[in-house]
């Protein structure tokens, strides 16, 4: 941003220097949260999160956290879609670094009422007023390559915007076909919704490209609520304090974290499980196969998140719910909940 | 309100902007609210105006069109966003949800406050709950007459100590648990509101000088930040059959139950719904009606669709920017690029970039305006008796066939002496579900008014630039007049008139009879408003499964 077409600024009052965001651990509560991101923090190939619940439980608090929370990753200097090796840098970002680099994990907002430009790249104004070039911009998806794309409020994200994510979430790669550009590079990134559903329903096709679900409501009881405010508090008015025993808690979590991702290529998936998976997805009628996959997947990093060798029946049930609840043929008049459903259907299928 | 809260309330805003979120001001526009306005002065903070329409360029900063065109570089502006301050929000009441969204992250961010002015004149109008569930503090000036107000001068070297202060200033050890279980009590279920209280009982404790607050502070924090929060809130769970109907919006007036013919009828029932059955696609033969009466120009060429919803972008054309056109810069570039060698020879020009008025491209979007279903429900007692579990059976089939269309849905009731409407247009299946379980049934039949609320609805989601479609579900028996009065013949002209109104209005609608056996005059009054009629056959299970396959498709 030039600095002379800049406004004169008031004197602000002294704030602090910035925070780091709430700690992942210190989050009270709220467990299928924490457990949905930590899997997919040790498995990005579940493919995302939708966190679905009331206002004020802490939503948006643990995406932030899990920013700081995930391992850093290594991406070619001045790459503007985080490429692990040089050769893997798009030809039109001209990248002439060969340096690694070690940058934290990308996790890229996506404010609702974005444009389509800055969401897939446009045309770089500045570089055709100046010198004329037809260059490419690289937008919020070539950021989030890599790492984790967050919307907030994503039920009140405009239609064509959902399209487009949906359309590139799947296939990995963000072809841009517009403005004179014929461009693509990798787009691979987890998705993280939030949303609340009284505000508005998802729409059934973004739902099922969640890997996983979880609905999250106030605590009930006076104690945990009490616990919430109470460390929250902290974390406002003693920051200094407070921070450091926490960031102990989420360095240990993050030792698990690639401790389970190093583990998991060696885990043993036995034929039983691949058999429970089917047999609860039949049962449910869950639509097509997707159901299956991100059930096993999210069962698998369960596994190697608790130290496990073997995948069983056990971490299957452990995630079914989260792997499944959205995915079933929505009956909008049963009050229910899929969540109930699920939990019902698994202790009839795999006792 | 009393004044010398309100100016407390400023004062705490004043001390620790950020902490406490900001300030509901519920005023109409004038002298006494501007006594309020001008007093935000006080604050450490640059003060920013913002408007529910505001575009995002001006939240988040954009390229400056014609200082880029001028100097021949890029020239971006500043969003109100990039830097702290105090954003005052007019007539916050109309705030759309995506802007709503987008300053509860400003918000949430931190250093940011808010002072949303909620001019709300109706029930059902207000500050989105995602908003208020933010800021802090409240105030209402309804009510509150000029002679009890008076100027206010916040001291400002007061406040500065104050500031200072609230840093180092502790809440007694117990504050936490008791606020927020007086939140719990008052059926508060977010979380932030404690958090909000303890951040005012630091102001308040700051104010006063003091470096540890007292019970009383915490006790005044909790009253200036619960005291809104704490409405009744709709009893959706209750079971009972006694229960009250849920008011859908505080401050409602209750909807009485003395009708005329109440004394035969047990004043209120809660009745289940039950399945129904209903031609499978109603809705789809409602929406081809609906295009084949626009086609013959009802609606008139000139109706503008005001206020629509952004739709998918068509290609640009050329087109004077202003008045609502955006520029498509990309595409007015493209339209300069070929002219430049000739416009700079004949203009002697070495200048990066000549655009001629005539490059100028303006972007057009396609508007695809999203529909709202108004349900207008006869909950009278004669309805009650025979139909009105079927009827909200039938409700339920055509909520989920709208949910798969992702349409909007509204809920009219009408019984007693009037009608009331039970659910604004939402998307939200859940809540329609909710209230619609909780429509009691009883009174007399109020046919007019329950057409008059419809229309109304209907009316207001047009000019936000939603398409309605109006479904009545009555079994006929219109028998109070719009005045409340028990006369069946003028309440059965006025529903006739009323009806007729909506076929003026090009309101595609749905007519559907409850009754044990067809009614002719409803048949008519279909007729008369242009609608679909159809007779809710008396199903008998087996055939009512039968049909209910065949809807749903298994």
């Amino acid at each position: 941003m030039p600095a002379e077409t800049a406004p004169k600024l008031h004197a602000l009052p002294s704030r602090p220097a910035p925070r780091q965001p709430f700690p992942f651990s210190a989050i009270v509560g709220q467990e299928a949260m924490k457990q949905a991101m930590v899997l997919t923090a040790i498995d990005p190939a579940i493919g995302g999160v939708l966190v679905f619940g009331d206002r004020g439980t802490g939503k948006s608090t643990a995406v932030r956290a899990l920013a700081a929370l995930l391992p850093e990753i290594e991406a070619v200097e001045g790459c503007p879609v985080n490429s692990a090796r040089p050769d893997l840098c798009p030809d039109w970002a001209q990248v002439s670094a060969t340096q690694i680099t070690r940058k934290p994990t990308p996790v890229v907002d996506l404010p609702l009422g974005v444009t389509e430009d800055r969401v897939v790249g446009a045309l770089d104004i500045e570089r055709a007023l100046t010198r004329g070039e037809k260059a490419f911009e690289p937008g919020l998806l070539a950021r989030a390559n890599r790492g984790y794309l967050y919307i907030d409020e994503v039920n009140l994200l405009e239609d064509h915007i959902v399209d487009l994510l949906l359309d590139v979430a799947q296939s990995g790669e963000n072809v841009v076909e517009r403005d004179g550009l014929s461009i693509r590079h990798p787009a691979r990134f987890v998705l993280v919704g939030s949303g609340n559903p009284e505000e508005g329903e998802l729409r059934p096709q973004l739902l099922d490209r969640f890997g996983l679900s979880v609905e999250v409501t106030s605590p009930r009881d006076v104690d945990t609520r009490v616990a919430v405010i109470l460390r929250r508090d902290a974390y406002e008015t003693g920051y200094d304090a407070f921070m450091p025993e926490w960031q102990a808690a989420d360095a240990a979590l993050r030792e698990r974290i690639l401790a389970a991702r190093v583990a998991l290529p060696a885990l043993k998936t036995p034929a039983v499980v691949l058999h429970d998976c089917a047999a609860l997805c039949i049962a449910l009628g869950s639509d097509g196969l997707r159901g299956e996959l991100t059930l096993l997947r999210a069962a698998r990093a369960q596994a190697a998140f608790e130290g496990a060798e073997t995948v069983g029946r056990a971490h299957l049930k452990a995630v079914a719910v989260m792997a499944l609840s959205h995915r079933l043929r929505r009956d909008p008049l049963d009050e229910a909940g899929s969540g109930v459903r699920v939990a019902r259907m698994m202790d009839e299928v795999l006792p | 309100m009393e004044w010398d809260r309100i100016i407390l309330a400023l004062q705490v805003m004043a001390v620790d902007p950020a902490g406490v979120g900001g300030l509901w001001l519920r005023a109409r526009s004038g002298a006494l609210r501007d006594r309020v306005t001008n007093a935000l002065t006080a604050l450490p903070l640059p003060l920013a105006r913002l408007h529910p329409g505001v575009s995002d360029e001006a939240l988040y900063g954009g390229l400056d069109l014609s200082a880029t065109l001028a100097s021949g570089r890029p020239v971006r502006s500043r969003g109100v966003l990039a830097r702290p301050a105090a954003l005052i929000l007019t007539m916050a009441e109309r705030v759309p949800p995506g802007l709503s969204a987008r300053l509860g992250q400003a918000l949430d961010q931190g250093g940011a406050c808010l002072i949303a002015l909620d001019e709300a004149a109706e029930d059902g109008e207000g500050l989105p709950a995602g908003l208020a569930e933010r800021l802090a503090l409240f105030v209402d000036l309804d009510g509150l007459a000029w002679s009890e107000s008076s100027d206010i001068t916040l001291d400002a070297s007061a406040l500065d100590a104050a500031r200072t202060r609230l840093p180092g200033v502790v809440l007694p050890k117990e504050a936490a648990r008791a606020l927020t279980v007086a939140a719990a009590e008052l059926g508060i279920t977010s979380l932030r509101a404690p958090l909000l209280a303890m951040a005012v009982a630091r102001a308040l404790a700051a104010l006063a000088g003091r470096v540890t607050a007292t019970e009383s502070d915490v006790m005044q924090a909790a009253e200036m930040v619960y005291a809104q929060r704490a409405l009744p809130l709709p009893s959706a769970e209750a079971k009972t059959p006694e229960s009250p109907p849920p008011p859908s919006e505080p401050g409602e007036p209750e909807p009485s139950d003395d009708a005329p013919d109440a004394e035969a009828i047990p004043g209120e029932m809660m009745i289940e719904a039950v399945r129904a059955a209903l031609p499978a696609d109603l809705l789809a033969q409602l929406a081809a009606g609906r295009a084949a009466r626009g086609a013959k120009g009802a609606t008139g060429t000139g109706l503008a669709r005001a206020g629509n919803r952004r739709g998918r972008p068509l290609p640009s054309r050329p087109g004077k920017p202003g008045a609502g056109m955006r520029i498509d810069l990309v595409g007015t570039l493209r339209a300069a690029a070929p002219w430049q060698p000739l416009r700079r020879r004949t203009a002697q020009s070495d200048a990066v970039l000549l655009v001629r008025g005539s490059d100028i491209r303006v972007k057009r979007f396609q508007e695809t305006s999203d529909r709202v279903l108004i349900f207008a429900v006869d909950a009278s007692g004669s309805a009650a008796f025979a139909r009105l579990a079927e009827a909200k059976g039938a409700v339920e089939l055509l909520l989920a066939a709208a949910y798969a269309r992702r349409d909007h849905v509204a809920l009219v009731a009408f019984r007693g002496t009037g009608a009331e409407v039970i659910l604004p247009p939402t998307r939200s299946l859940v809540q329609t579900k909710r209230r619609l379980a909780g429509v009691p049934g009883g009174g007399g039949t109020p046919l007019a008014a329950g057409i008059k609320a419809a229309l109304a609805t209907a009316a207001q989601a047009r000019a936000r630039g939603l398409t309605p479609t109006i479904a009545l579900l009555t079994d006929g028996r219109g028998n109070i007049a719009l005045d409340g009065s028990p006369d069946r013949m003028q309440a059965e002209q006025e529903a006739m008139q009323l009806a007729r109104t909506i076929r003026s209005c090009a309101f595609p609608a749905v007519v559907i009879d409850t009754a044990n056996r067809p009614q002719t005059s409803l048949a008519q009054m279909a007729g008369a408003m242009g609608a679909a009629y159809v007779a809710l056959p008396r199903a008998d299970a087996r055939r009512l499964s039968g049909v209910l396959g065949a809807a749903l498709g298994d």
